[in-house]
Formats: C-alpha cells, sequence, structure tokens
C-alpha cells in the first residue's frame, strides 16, 4: 500500500472539514475582524442535531441512506444559523466597538455554555451514526478511498464554489464585501451592515452544520466536545491561509490537513519512533505558531501581525 | 555649527508612493529647527523615520557625534531624541503624574527584583522619579493637574503634558509633531514660551508646525518639505521670500 | 477611595480591621475542620486557585496580554515536582528545592513562549498561547514513550508530601493541644505563600515596570516612543506570571500526591481567566474576591442543588459540575458585556474598559 498518498487522501478529507469551517472563521473575521472562537460549537451542534435526526430515521424509517442524511444535515442546517445568529446578537454586537480582548473573551464563555447545554441535552456519552452507509472502496493508485471520504471532499469542493458565486455574484455578496472594506461607509451607502454581520455569521453556521455532519460520518461518533479542538485546527487553517481571504482558508484547510496527515503518519518514522501518531494535535498548533511568527499574513492574507 | 542631528539622504517609500526623497537636514545645537510644508509633504513620515517608527529605505543618521542606527522607537528614546504626536497620545487613564513617571523609565534601570524587594536603591530611584515628575510638570505649569486623569484635561493642557512626558526621558533633541494645531491664541503664547524656555535650558528642538506665525517667530532656522522633498533650508526670513516655498504653498499663506 | 482616607485618618482603625482578618483567618481551619476536613481541603484549593489568578492577573491585568494556556506553567510545576520528588524516578529532593526549580522551569516555558510570539497582536497571542497549552498537555499526556517519563494519561502518583526534618505536612500533629491535621497545616502553609504573593503583586504594580506595563496597555507605540522596549517588559510579565503558576503547581502536586494530565486542560485555564475577569482585571483584591467566589460557590452548589434536586425530584436532574461550568461560562459572558471591568475593578481599568 501506498502510505504517502493514502495520508494525502486522509488529509484531503480532514482538509476539506477544516476550509469549510475555516471558512466560517474568516467571513467574520473579514468584516469584523472578530475571531468567533465559539464557531467550533455551532460544529457541534450541527453534528449531534444531524446525528439524533438521522439516529431516529435510520432506526423507524426506510428511506434511502442518502436520503436520511440529506434530511439530518436539512435539519442541522437551521439550528445553526439560529446559533449563530444568537451568538452575533447576544454575545458580540454590544461589543464591535469594545477593546479587541472583551469579544473574544465573551466567545470562550459562550463557547462553554453551549458545550454544556448540549450536554445536557444530549448526555455525556457520544452518538454514534447508524451503519446505513456501505463500506465501499475505492482503489486510487496504491492507496483506496471510502465512499464517506469522497462524498466529503466532493461536498466541500461543491459547498466552496456555491459560497464563491455568493460572495462575487450576489447583491449580498457585494454588501458583504463593501462591509468588510469599510463598515461605516458601506453604512453610509446605504448596506444595513447589521444585516450583512448576520447573515454572515448565518452563512458561516449552515456552513459548519455541515462540516458537523461531514466530520461526524467520517469518525462515526458526535460528540458534545468535538467542536473544540476542531473549531481550533479550523482557526489555525484560516490563519495559514491569511485570515478574511476566503480562498486562504479553503486552501489552508486543505494543507493544514495533509501537514496532519502526513506528520502522523511519518513521524514515527522520523523520530525514531520517540513521538508516535499520537501527537498528531500538536502539528496544527505548530504551524498556527509558525505562521504567526513568521508570515503573519498567511498564504494569501494581507498583513495581521501589527496591532491595530 | 555643531550639529546634533545629522539627517542623510534620506529615503522612504509607501509601495510605489515616495513619502521622503533624498532629505538632508542639519539641526545645529541648542537651536528651534522648524520643519513645515502643506499637508501631505511629509513631514510626519520623517518623524515616524526619525522615530523608529518607521525604517527608512535609504540614508543614515549621525546623532550627538556618533551613528544613529535606527531600529526600533525604545533605542531612539534612549538615544536622546523625545517626540510628541500630532494627535495627542498620552496615556489616557493614567494620571498626568504618572504619565511623566513613566517617561522616566528609559533613565531608569529598577526591573523585577528590585520592585518585589524594594531595596534601598529602587525606592530612591521612585523617590528621585516622584520628584523629577512633580518638578516637570511645575515646569509646564501643570503642578495643580498632576494628579488628574490625563485624558479629563483640557486640550491645551495635554499638549503640554505631552512635552513634559517627554522631558522625562532627558532627550538632547525633543520633536514636537504640531504641538500648536488646535489651540486658541493664548494657548499657542503660553506653548511659545514654553519652548523659548525649553530651549534656553539647553534642549535642542525640532518643531513641526502649521502655524506659520509661530513656526516664523520661533525657530532660528526651518527647511521646507514638499512632495517628499526638501526644497528650502534657512533662516525664516529667507524662506519667505524663497521662490520655491512660495509656490509651494500656491501663493503663499506665509505670513 | 472613601475606605483608604478613613484608613490613613486613623491607622488604629486600619490595624484592627488587619487584626480582626488575621485572627479569622487563623482560627478559620479549625471553624472548618468542624463541618468536615472536605472544607479545609477545599479551601486549600480555593487558595491555590487565588495565587494561579493572582500569577495571570500580572498577565492579563498588569500587562493586558490574554493568555489562555496559563495552566500550562501550572502543569510544568506540577510534573516538575512531581518528576523530583516520587518513586516515579526515584528522586526525592526536598520541596524547598523543587519548587524554585518548578518556578524556573515554568518561566523558562513561559518565556519560550514569549519571546517569539509576544509581538503578535492581543487576540492572536490569545489563541497562540492557547494552543502552546494544548501542546504542553499533548506531551504530558504521551510522553510515556518510548521512555516513561510522565507515566502518560494514568499520571503520577505517590508524590511526596512536603516536608521539613521530621514534621511531614500530610500527618497530624498535636501542638499546643490543638489537633493539626495535613491539610491545617497546607491551609497555613498556603496562606502565607498568598500573602507573599499578594505583597509581590501590589508592590510590582506601584513599580517602574508595573507603571510601563499600564504604559503598554494604554497606547503601545506611545510607550515604545518613551523607551519601554514593549517586547521585552512584556516578556518580564509572561515570565513572572509563569513563575508564579509553576510554584503553585508544585504545591497543588504534594497536597494532591498525584496529578495527571486532567488537571491541565483548557477548561482550567479558562476557570483561571474567569476568576481574573470576574473579579476585575488589574485589581488584586478583586481578583482574590473572584477566584474565591468562583472556588466556593460550584462547592456550595455541590453541597445544595444536589441533595435539594434529590428531595425535589427524587434524582439529579442536572449534574452540579455542569452547573460549575455554566457558572464559570456565564460569568466570562455576563461580566463582558454587563460589566467589562469587573466585580471589583481596578479604577484605570474601569476607566478603561468603559470607554470607546
Amino acid at each position: 500500500m501506498d502510505i504517502f498518498l493514502q495520508q494525502i487522501i486522509n488529509g484531503l478529507t480532514l482538509g476539506s472539514v477544516y476550509a469549510i469551517v475555516a471558512l466560517g472563521y474568516t467571513m467574520v473575521y473579514g468584516i469584523i475582524q472578530l475571531i468567533n472562537f465559539a464557531h467550533g460549537e455551532v460544529v457541534m451542534i450541527g453534528a449531534m442535531v444531524a446525528f439524533t435526526v438521522i439516529g431516529w430515521l435510520a432506526a423507524n424509517t426506510a428511506l434511502p441512506p442518502l436520503a436520511i442524511v440529506l434530511i439530518g444535515t436539512i435539519a442541522a442546517i437551521p439550528v445553526c444559523v439560529a446559533v449563530g445568529y444568537a451568538l452575533e446578537v447576544f454575545a458580540y454586537r454590544r461589543l464591535r466597538h469594545a477593546p479587541r480582548l472583551a469579544p473574544l473573551i465573551t466567545a470562550i464563555g459562550a463557547s462553554i455554555v453551549l458545550q454544556q447545554i448540549a450536554m445536557m441535552i444530549w448526555s455525556r456519552n457520544p452518538l454514534a451514526f447508524p451503519q446505513i452507509i456501505p463500506n465501499t472502496v475505492y482503489a486510487v493508485g496504491g492507496a483506496t478511498i471510502t465512499l464517506v471520504q469522497l462524498a466529503i471532499i466532493i461536498t466541500s469542493v461543491a459547498m466552496m464554489i456555491g459560497l464563491t458565486l455568493v460572495v462575487y455574484r450576489t447583491r449580498l455578496g457585494v454588501a458583504m464585501r463593501a462591509a468588510s472594506q469599510n463598515a461605516p461607509i458601506a453604512g453610509l451607502m446605504g448596506v444595513n451592515v447589521n444585516g450583512v454581520i448576520a447573515a454572515t455569521f448565518m452563512i458561516g453556521a449552515a456552513l459548519a452544520a455541515v462540516a458537523g455532519v461531514m466530520v461526524g460520518t467520517y469518525y462515526g461518533i458526535a460528540h458534545y466536545t468535538m467542536g473544540a479542538l476542531l473549531g481550533l485546527k479550523a482557526f489555525c487553517a484560516a490563519v495559514l491561509g491569511g485570515i478574511g481571504n476566503l480562498a486562504g482558508a479553503m486552501l489552508g484547510g486543505m494543507l493544514l490537513g495533509i501537514v496532519e496527515a502526513l506528520g502522523a503518519g511519518y513521524i514515527g518514522d522520523f523520530t525514531n519512533n520517540v513521538f508516535g501518531s499520537n501527537y498528531q494535535d500538536v502539528f496544527a498548533f505548530l504551524v498556527l505558531i509558525a505562521v504567526l511568527v513568521f508570515r503573519p499574513s498567511g498564504l494569501l492574507g494581507e498583513r495581521i501581525g501589527e496591532r491595530a | 555649527m555643531n550639529p546634533l542631528l545629522e539627517v542623510q539622504s534620506v529615503g522612504k517609500s509607501f509601495g510605489g508612493v515616495e513619502a521622503l526623497c533624498d532629505v538632508s537636514l542639519t539641526i545645529a545645537r541648542g537651536e528651534i529647527y522648524g520643519l513645515i510644508g502643506p499637508n501631505g509633504a511629509g513631514k510626519t513620515t520623517f518623524f515616524n523615520v526619525l522615530s523608529g517608527v518607521y525604517r527608512a529605505d535609504r540614508g543614515s543618521f549621525r546623532f550627538n557625534d556618533a551613528p544613529l542606527n535606527v531600529r526600533a522607537p525604545h533605542e531612539v528614546a534612549a538615544a536622546g531624541i523625545a517626540r510628541t504626536f500630532q494627535n495627542i497620545r498620552l496615556f489616557g487613564n493614567m494620571s498626568a503624574l504618572e504619565n511623566v513617571m513613566v517617561g522616566r523609565h528609559v533613565r531608569t534601570g529598577a526591573g523585577i527584583f528590585g520592585a518585589v524587594l524594594r531595596n534601598a536603591a529602587t525606592r530612591a530611584e521612585e523617590r528621585a522619579i516622584h520628584e523629577r515628575a512633580w518638578a516637570l510638570l511645575e515646569y509646564v505649569g501643570l503642578t495643580a493637574r498632576g494628579n488628574d486623569i490625563a485624558h479629563s484635561l483640557p486640550y491645551g493642557d495635554q499638549r503640554r503634558l505631552e512635552i513634559a512626558r517627554a522631558l522625562a526621558t532627558d532627550p538632547l533633541l525633543l520633536a514636537l509633531d504640531e504641538p500648536a494645531a488646535g489651540m486658541n491664541a493664548t494657548e499657542t503664547a503660553t506653548l511659545r514660551s514654553l519652548l523659548e524656555r525649553i530651549r534656553a535650558d539647553g534642549t535642542t528642538i525640532l518643531l513641526i508646525e502649521h502655524d506659520m506665525k509661530l513656526v516664523m517667530g520661533l525657530c532660528d532656522r526651518v527647511a521646507v518639505l514638499d512632495y517628499g522633498r526638501r526644497i528650502a533650508e534657512g533662516a525664516p526670513a529667507a524662506i519667505r521670500e524663497d521662490a520655491a516655498v512660495i509656490e509651494a504653498y500656491l501663493g503663499g499663506t506665509l505670513a | 477611595m472613601n475606605l483608604t482616607d478613613k484608613f490613613k485618618a486613623n491607622p488604629a482603625l486600619l490595624w484592627s480591621g488587619v487584626a480582626l482578618i488575621a485572627c479569622a483567618l487563623a482560627v478559620l481551619p479549625f471553624v472548618l475542620a468542624m463541618a468536615g476536613t472536605t472544607w479545609v481541603r477545599v479551601t486549600n484549593l480555593a487558595i491555590l486557585f487565588t495565587l494561579l489568578a493572582l500569577g495571570l492577573n500580572i498577565v492579563v491585568g498588569f500587562a493586558g496580554l490574554l493568555d489562555l494556556g496559563y495552566i500550562a506553567f501550572y502543569g510544568v510545576g506540577a510534573y516538575t515536582y512531581a518528576l523530583l520528588a516520587s518513586p516515579q524516578f526515584n528522586i526525592h529532593l526536598p520541596f524547598w528545592i523543587i519548587l524554585p526549580i518548578g518556578a524556573l522551569a515554568a518561566c523558562v516555558f513561559g518565556v519560550l513562549l514569549g519571546a517569539p510570539t509576544l509581538k503578535l497582536r492581543g487576540d492572536y497571542l490569545a489563541i497562540v498561547t492557547l494552543g502552546f497549552g494544548e501542546i504542553v498537555r499533548i506531551f504530558f499526556n504521551n510522553l510515556s514513550q518510548p521512555v516513561n517519563i510522565t507515566n502518560g494519561p494514568q499520571g503520577i502518583s505517590r508524590i511526596d508530601p512536603f516536608s521539613i526534618g521530621g514534621f511531614s505536612f500530610n500527618q497530624s500533629d498535636i501542638i499546643f493541644g490543638l489537633n493539626f491535621s495535613g491539610p491545617v497545616k497546607y491551609y497555613y502553609l498556603l496562606l502565607l505563600v498568598l500573602i507573599m504573593v499578594i505583597v509581590i503583586n501590589l508592590r510590582l504594580e506601584d513599580s517602574r515596570i508595573g507603571r510601563a506595563w499600564q504604559a503598554i496597555r494604554e497606547d503601545e507605540v506611545a510607550a515604545q516612543a518613551m523607551g519601554i522596549n514593549t517586547t521585552r517588559v512584556k516578556l518580564l510579565a509572561f515570565a513572572m506570571g509563569a513563575s508564579f503558576g509553576g510554584v503553585a503547581g508544585g504545591m497543588f502536586a504534594a497536597i494532591q500526591g498525584f496529578i495527571s494530565p486532567e488537571s491541565f486542560v483548557l477548561v482550567e485555564s479558562v476557570m483561571v481567566l474567569s476568576m481574573v475577569v470576574l473579579g476585575g482585571m488589574g485589581n488584586i483584591w478583586g481578583v482574590i474576591v473572584g477566584a474565591l467566589l468562583l472556588s466556593f460557590v460550584p462547592e456550595l452548589l455541590r453541597h445544595t442543588v444536589e441533595p435539594l434536586q434529590r428531595s425535589l425530584f427524587g434524582r439529579s436532574l442536572i449534574d452540579p459540575e455542569v452547573v460549575r461550568m455554566l457558572l464559570f461560562g456565564l460569568a466570562l459572558m455576563l461580566m463582558m458585556l454587563f460589566r467589562p471591568a469587573g466585580l471589583w475593578p481596578s479604577k484605570v481599568r474601569k476607566r478603561e474598559l468603559t470607554e470607546e
């Protein structure tokens, strides 16, 4: 088996999820320069809601698997959008002109509250994904790709294209770009800035819902703590690509996924098995620290290293 | 002439825009040197390059008979150049006294251990900082305002507090970025006498200013910047007659 | 403040107040012991977290740098102690040698993290520190192979207690006819350290370095123009805060006798941050109040909400742990939204955080 190719495929799968979550961070950052730290929890809520619906449908209906997953996802989207909207209105709106650290602290508070609420609703135990998707495996070169992996990559790419079209081809997209350039002036030009910001949060949350379903399906479980680390890594991805930059988030996500997969795959060989794949989670942070120290603008972004 | 600051062909570009182009000037010890020019001429850029906020693309500085390698603002301050800001930048929520005390930072040395142990040397240093800060407040006429919060002071007082804070660093050169901006006539007069006193007490002053009356009345020599180039330098009377300068000011608001 | 003026006018009032508090603190463990030794232990942990909060206050409150990985320094201190005073490597150094080593180790980690990252803007620094905290925890969790250093997720147990000569802090002794149990002894030791840390904090705040921190918080550009080497001064804050964390971690290891990576998770960092934020960033007394509140209230809830639920509904509906976490989360959110300067803000911070 070709380990290198296999790790690339695994990395691309996870990277697609990071990219979709990173888009949520980067869009919000682009408009109001805020790190929506609770974004990872929105992903978690999406996975939990979808899994509840999917579990129920799988047990009580005879719908085809694709329909079940789709219905689950469609059920999760409005819930996540509501959560994203609520975050913007309750946690951040008041603090839009406060010192930078204030909204970051509320965001941490909000993510803890969301986690605890999720735990009260869904208990401490993980939700399992029902065995409904056929375990089809395709051979690619010397490696394999599963149906789920393929679906995740294709869905992500489709969503990235869709989002790009929204941002560059619609009135809302124009308003978003205008607000990110200069919100007060955009407001004077008749853009409903609050509306645009809320819409940005909601679009990000909808993407997060789908990401939640994807990552949950990939690992086969959903858990109330799954959002924190995923969100953090996606943020690393957004910074790697250049925060505020849509293409950067996509690129950063994919790259981070590949770095992680290759790192986990080869760290044992490189270090004579002193370090093993259980250090996988370290790579994202090392990438983050390295990027911020050496190229704070990220791969495609503008400079953010200076204190504004 | 005994030069304090020699600026050699300094240049600075932002993107394709040349904000400073081959600017050279020499400031003598003990003089008040004016830097004027229309808006956007590059005066503040020059200030920022001199004080280490930006790095010059070309050129060199010589300060106090030694090359000045401008790397970081705090090193420039340590070398003996103190500055004020066009849009006042006080430590708004600290008292006037504390603002001036911060200015003593660069000339004092107590570290963490001194702070924690409060040994005799540290206590003596703190006392000296206190006394010096009060003395400087008195010098600029803010004794009564010492314990007031900086941002609660009237505008003119804030300007003078900024000067006191800069003086606390024991500068050889005091660089002032439009200190009279927004001041009324009385405040400007007070400022003028303050600047004359500072010079009389031995501190060289570099003054960027729009108030031509102040510049022409106060400065020993004046340089004029236009589009990033130095178009004239000389005594105020000569500058007033200079064709290039009048041209730059479009028929001239020169008094 | 009126109170300060009153004290200045009448020093006797101040000293009698201090004497009263001192007496209360001196007899407190015996009163608590009547309610159960558990409460003495709870108090000890509360003091330990107050130490941590005061350490973090230097970084967040004084220097204005948001550190979300603070618990890593606590962990470094704890593991340093555990490795040098346990059967793990069969090393048993006395605590007064290890605590400084732990503080130094934490300090070194603080500098290693801070040196490259302190020029970053505040919110990025926060995320980087968070990542650092996770990295350290992952290492604690995995450094059991190929050489077993940390013993992995099982953690290190049978850690030596503090002892001086034959006087050990984990046994009961009868002194002056009073029974000093292990936790009671630790209580007095912790109290002593707490007082030292408070004094250090107060002195730092009112010093050349303290003013420089405040100036940086207010206007970094102006601070630099005044000759303050901002990176260096921030690094000092980072190193100081980290050292405090290291000492607290060492004491934690000795008092508990057992540590594992579980104790150094992100949530713990957030908890300490909540204490600082709740009390009012930068205000030493506020931070102490915040730390004590967030340490005791969850314990009180555990002892009231839980039995209450059982008597009302016959079972426990809401896990007290959840209540505890919700409390932290809500404290952070509501404080920032409605009282950004904290319950008991420092005067300066209040002005800073309510403007704009």
